[in-house]
C-alpha cells in the first residue's frame, strides 16, 4: 500500500522516517555538524541533524552560523559529498597469494550493507547521476560501486538557504530535484509552524512513506513548498552564463593567459578534488606481505593535481601547476562531455568554499571569456 | 620613433653583411622591430611559420616538448644569428618552440613579403637563397656532430 | 575486474633491456594495437602491447621493456612462472577498414611491437592490400627489435621493408638517419594509403606531420600513443588526453582527431 503523490510530515514524520529506514536494516547517514562544519555521517535521531544551523560560504571561507528557526536543513552543502560511501576512498579489489606451490587472485566480494542518504540535495543527485555514468556506464562496472549505489534509498531535500558559492541554476542541476530519488522533502518552517511536503519518487518510497504518520498534502502546502524552491534559485551565490557555450569556450583556449594567472595562485593541494562530489579518478597501491606470498590490491581515491598522476617515461606530462589546473578545470566543464556525454559540474561551489585560496571556477570561466581566442586578434 | 631605417638595421645585421643596399631596402620593407621579455616564446610548434627573426639583442632557446620529459632544448640562438628555418619551404609550419632567454630584441621579416619579393626579383631571390644556404648547411653540419653523442658511453 | 592468473612459457631477450615473454592465459582473443595489463604479483600492474599475431592459437607474445618496479619484475619471470593478465583493451589498427589502400607502417624503437600484430595480419591477407611498406627507426643495430623476423619479411617479395639507425659503426651497411627519411623514396599512392604509426611521441608527431606533407590524408594516419594507466577501464582518469580516454577510445587514434592536441604543451 503506497501514499498518495504528496504528503506533509511533521518533524515526528522525519523522526519516523529516520526509524523506518533503520527497521529496513539501512545504514543510514545524514547531515550532522562536526569539527564545526556539516559533513554527512551516521544518524540516528532528529538530535544528529544540524537544527538550527545555517552555513556561510565564500572563496576559501566556510563558517557556521546558528539560525532562530529550528530549521533541519537550512544550509547548502559542506566538504563531504555522497561519494565518500558510494565510491570508496578506499576499496580492496583483491586480494592475491603467489607461494611456489600456485597462485590465486581472489576478488573482495561487494559490500553487503544498505546504505539510505538522507537530505541529498538537487546537485547532488545530479553528481552520483554522473558518477553512475563513468562507474556503471562503461563497457566493465564497477561492482562495489554498483551494490552499493544499487541498493540506495535517497531521501532528497530542496535547498531553502543556497549557499554564496553555490550555481547549480547555471550549471542545470537545481535548485529544484529532477528525479532520481525514493522521497523528496522541502522543509517548511516559520511562522510558528514546521512541516515537510514529501513527493514520492519511487515505489519503495511510497512503501515506506505509507509507514509514517503523516496528512495529504493541501495546494497550499504545495504553493509553499514551490516557493521555497524559487526563492532559493533567485538567490544563486555566483552563476556561469550560457554554460553551454563553456565546453567550446576552454577549448580554443588551452593556451590562454588566464592559465599562467591562476597557476601562481594554485597550491595544486588537490582539495576541490577531494570535496568535488563527481570527481571520480583512483589510483592503486598493492601491499605484500614481507615474504611476498600474500599481498593486496587496494584502489585508492586520486587526484589529478598530484606532480605523479599523469608520470610517464620518467617524469610528468603535466609537471607544471599551470597543466595540472588547467587538465581539472578542462576535464570538468569540457571534456568531461566527450567522455561521458554530460558535463561534470553541477554548481555546487564547494571547490570554490574549499580552495585555500580562494580560486573561483565562475571567475576563471568569465576571466577566459572576457579575451577568448575567437575574438583576441591573433598575434603575440 | 625609429632613429636609423630598417634597411639600415638590416645591412648592419651580420646574417645580411656585405649585402647591397637595394637589397637592404627591400628585405626592409617586411621588416619591423620586436621585443621578446624573457621567458616569451617567439612561436609554437604547429602554429604557421609567417616570420622569421634577426637577433639583434638576447638569446634563443629552441626546443621540442616530449611528454614525461618536458621541453627538450636543443639549440640556443645568439645576437647576430638568425631564428627559424620553416619559412623557407613550405607547408610552413614551425616544427619546434622558440622561448627568449633573456629580454631579446629582434628584426622579424615577414616570410610571405620576403618569398613573394624574391619571386618578383630573382637577383634577390639568388642573394636570399646564397645566404640562407650557406647558413643552413653550417647548421647542418654541426646537428650531425651533435646527433653523434659523441660524450656518451659507447652501448 | 580481476586478472586471471596465467603462466609464462617462454622468454626471449631482444635487446638490452626488453623481453618478448609468451603468456599462457587460456586462450584470450585480441585484436592487433591492443593491450594487456600485466600484474606482478605484490607489485603492480603495467599495460604491455600484445606484440604476437592474433592469428595464431597459443600463449599471447608480449614486448616488454624493463623501465620501473613492475616492468623489471615482469621482465625476470621465466618459464613456469605466474602472473596476472586483465584484457585486452583499446582500440585496434584499422586493417579491415584499409583493405584496397597501400598501407605504409612506420615504427619507432619499441613502437614496433604494437605493430608487429598489425604486420602479421597484414601479410596473412596480403591479396586484400596495394603496396605494403615498413618502415623502422631506431637508435643503432644494436636496438633493433624483431631483426631476424624484419629480414624475413624482407625477403618476402610483396613487402618492403626498410630500416635505419640514428647512428652506426662501420660494420652497419644499412640506412643511417631520422625515419621520415625512409618516406620519400617509400612506394605508396598518397590519395590510397593508409599509414600505422607507432614509436615515440616526437617521432610520431614528425612522421605524421611528413606523411601529410606527402599527402596522405590526416583521417588516414593512426597513431599509437601513451600515457600513465591504472585501471585500463574508463574510471581511475589517469589515461586522459584531452578529450580521450587512452584505455577506451585509444590507444589508436587517427591524426585528424589528435594532430592539435599533440601540440600543446603538458595536455
Amino acid at each position: 500500500m503506497t501514499a498518495a503523490r504528496h504528503s506533509v510530515l511533521t518533524r515526528d514524520g522525519v523522526q519516523a522516517l529516520l526509524d523506518a529506514l533503520h527497521r529496513r536494516g539501512c545504514r543510514v547517514l545524514g547531515p550532522t555538524v562536526c569539527d564545526r562544519a556539516i559533513v554527512y555521517d551516521d544518524i540516528a535521531s532528529l538530535a544528529d541533524l544540524p537544527r538550527g544551523w545555517t552555513d556561510e560560504q565564500a572563496g576559501g571561507r566556510y563558517r557556521l552560523l546558528p539560525r532562530d528557526d529550528g530549521a533541519l536543513f537550512g544550509y547548502a552543502v559542506g566538504p563531504h559529498s555522497w561519494k565518500k560511501f558510494l565510491h570508496a576512498p578506499a576499496q580492496l579489489l583483491w586480494h592475491a597469494e603467489h607461494t611456489p606451490t600456485g597462485a590465486s587472485i581472489v576478488p573482495e566480494p561487494p559490500a553487503a550493507e544498505r546504505l539510505a542518504f538522507v537530505g541529498v540535495r538537487a546537485c547532488e543527485l545530479h553528481a552520483i547521476a554522473i558518477q553512475d555514468r563513468v562507474l556503471l556506464g562503461g563497457a566493465y562496472a564497477d561492482p562495489h560501486y554498483r551494490a552499493r549505489r544499487e541498493g540506495a534509498f535517497i531521501a532528497a531535500v530542496h535547498c531553502a538557504e543556497p549557499g554564496g558559492t553555490c550555481f547549480c541554476a547555471s550549471m542545470n542541476a537545481g535548485p529544484k530535484v529532477a528525479g532520481g530519488y525514493d522521497l523528496a522533502l522541502t522543509e517548511i518552517v516559520g511562522a510558528g509552524e514546521h512541516r515537510f511536503v514529501v513527493d514520492v519518487g519511487s515505489e519503495e518510497g511510497g512503501a515506506v512513506l505509507a509507514e509514517l504518520p503523516r496528512r495529504a498534502a493541501t495546494p497550499a502546502d504545495l504553493a509553499a513548498a514551490d516557493a521555497v524552491v524559487a526563492n532559493a534559485a533567485a538567490r544563486m551565490g555566483r552563476a556561469i552564463p550560457a554554460a553551454e557555450e563553456v565546453p567550446a569556450l576552454l577549448r580554443r583556449n588551452l593556451d590562454h593567459p588566464r592559465w599562467d594567472d591562476v597557476a601562481g595562485r594554485c597550491l595544486t593541494c588537490g582539495n576541490c578534488t577531494m570535496v568535488c562530489p563527481t570527481c571520480f579518478c583512483t589510483t592503486v597501491e598493492d601491499v605484500a606481505s614481507l615474504d611476498g606470498a600474500a599481498s593486496e590490491h587496494v584502489q585508492r581515491w586520486d587526484s589529478c593535481f598530484t606532480t605523479d598522476f599523469s608520470y610517464l617515461h620518467g617524469g610528468s606530462v603535466r609537471a607544471s601547476p599551470r597543466a595540472r589546473y588547467r587538465q581539472w578545470m578542462t576535464h570538468k566543464l569540457s571534456t568531461w562531455w566527450e567522455q561521458f556525454g554530460t558535463s561534470g559540474c553541477v554548481g555546487c561551489g564547494r571547490c570554490v568554499t574549499w580552495c585555500p585560496v580562494g580560486i573561483d571556477i565562475t571567475e576563471e570561466v568569465a576571466a577566459i571569456r572576457a579575451s577568448d581566442a575567437a575574438v583576441r586578434e591573433s598575434g603575440r | 620613433m625609429e632613429v636609423r631605417g630598417l634597411e639600415r638595421l638590416i645591412c648592419e645585421h651580420p646574417v645580411f653583411a656585405g649585402m647591397a643596399l637595394e637589397h637592404c631596402d627591400l628585405v626592409g620593407g617586411c621588416a619591423k622591430n620586436v621585443r621578446f621579455d624573457k621567458g616569451a616564446y617567439l612561436f609554437r610548434e604547429g602554429e604557421p611559420a609567417d616570420e622569421f627573426f634577426l637577433i639583434r639583442h638576447g638569446r634563443v632557446a629552441l626546443e621540442i616538448t616530449a611528454p614525461g620529459r618536458g621541453a627538450l632544448r636543443f639549440s640556443t640562438v645568439n645576437a647576430g644569428e638568425f631564428v627559424g628555418e620553416s619559412w623557407l619551404v613550405a607547408p610552413y609550419r614551425w616544427i619546434f618552440d622558440a622561448q627568449a632567454l633573456e629580454l631579446t630584441r629582434a628584426l622579424s621579416i615577414d616570410a610571405r613579403c620576403l618569398r613573394e619579393k624574391c619571386e618578383g626579383d630573382h637577383d634577390l631571390g639568388y642573394e636570399m637563397m646564397k645566404r640562407f644556404m650557406a647558413m643552413l648547411v653550417q647548421r647542418l653540419q654541426a646537428a650531425q656532430l651533435q646527433m653523434l653523442d659523441v660524450y656518451g658511453n659507447s652501448a | 575486474m580481476v586478472p586471471v592468473v596465467a603462466q609464462v612459457r617462454t622468454r626471449r631477450r631482444e635487446t638490452r633491456d626488453t623481453w618478448t615473454l609468451a603468456i599462457d592465459a587460456g586462450g584470450l582473443k585480441f585484436r592487433p594495437g591492443q593491450f594487456n595489463m600485466l600484474y606482478a604479483f605484490g607489485i603492480g600492474e603495467i599495460p604491455v602491447s600484445i606484440s604476437g599475431d592474433p592469428g595464431m592459437p597459443g600463449p599471447l607474445i608480449h614486448t616488454v621493456r624493463a623501465v620501473g618496479d613492475v616492468s623489471q619484475a615482469v621482465t625476470r619471470l621465466k618459464p613456469g612462472d605466474a602472473l596476472g593478465l586483465r584484457g585486452p583493451f583499446g582500440t585496434a589498427w584499422p586493417l579491415a577498414e584499409s583493405r584496397g589502400s597501400d598501407i605504409v607502417v612506420i615504427a619507432g624503437g619499441l613502437g614496433l611491437a604494437p605493430l608487429r600484430p598489425a604486420i602479421y595480419r597484414l601479410i596473412a591477407e596480403r591479396d586484400r592490400y596495394g603496396r605494403i611498406a615498413v618502415l623502422y627507426g631506431t637508435r643503432s643495430p644494436q636496438d633493433i627489435l624483431f631483426r631476424r623476423e624484419l629480414e624475413g619479411w624482407r625477403r618476402r617479395l610483396d613487402v618492403a621493408i626498410e630500416v635505419t639507425v640514428d647512428h652506426a659503426d662501420p660494420n652497419w651497411h644499412g640506412h643511417v638517419g631520422v625515419v621520415t627519411k625512409l618516406i620519400g623514396s617509400a612506394a605508396f599512392d598518397p590519395d590510397h594509403t593508409v599509414a600505422f604509426l607507432c614509436g615515440p611521441e616526437i617521432m610520431m608527431r614528425f612522421t605524421a606531420a611528413a606523411l601529410e606533407a606527402a599527402g596522405v590524408a590526416a583521417e588516414r594516419i593512426h597513431l599509437s600513443l601513451e600515457r600513465n594507466m591504472k585501471c585500463a577501464i574508463g574510471q581511475c582518469g589517469h589515461c586522459q588526453f584531452g578529450p580521450t580516454l587512452l584505455c577506451r577510445d585509444g590507444a589508436v587514434l587517427s591524426y585528424d582527431r589528435v594532430s592539435r592536441l599533440l601540440t600543446v604543451r603538458e595536455l
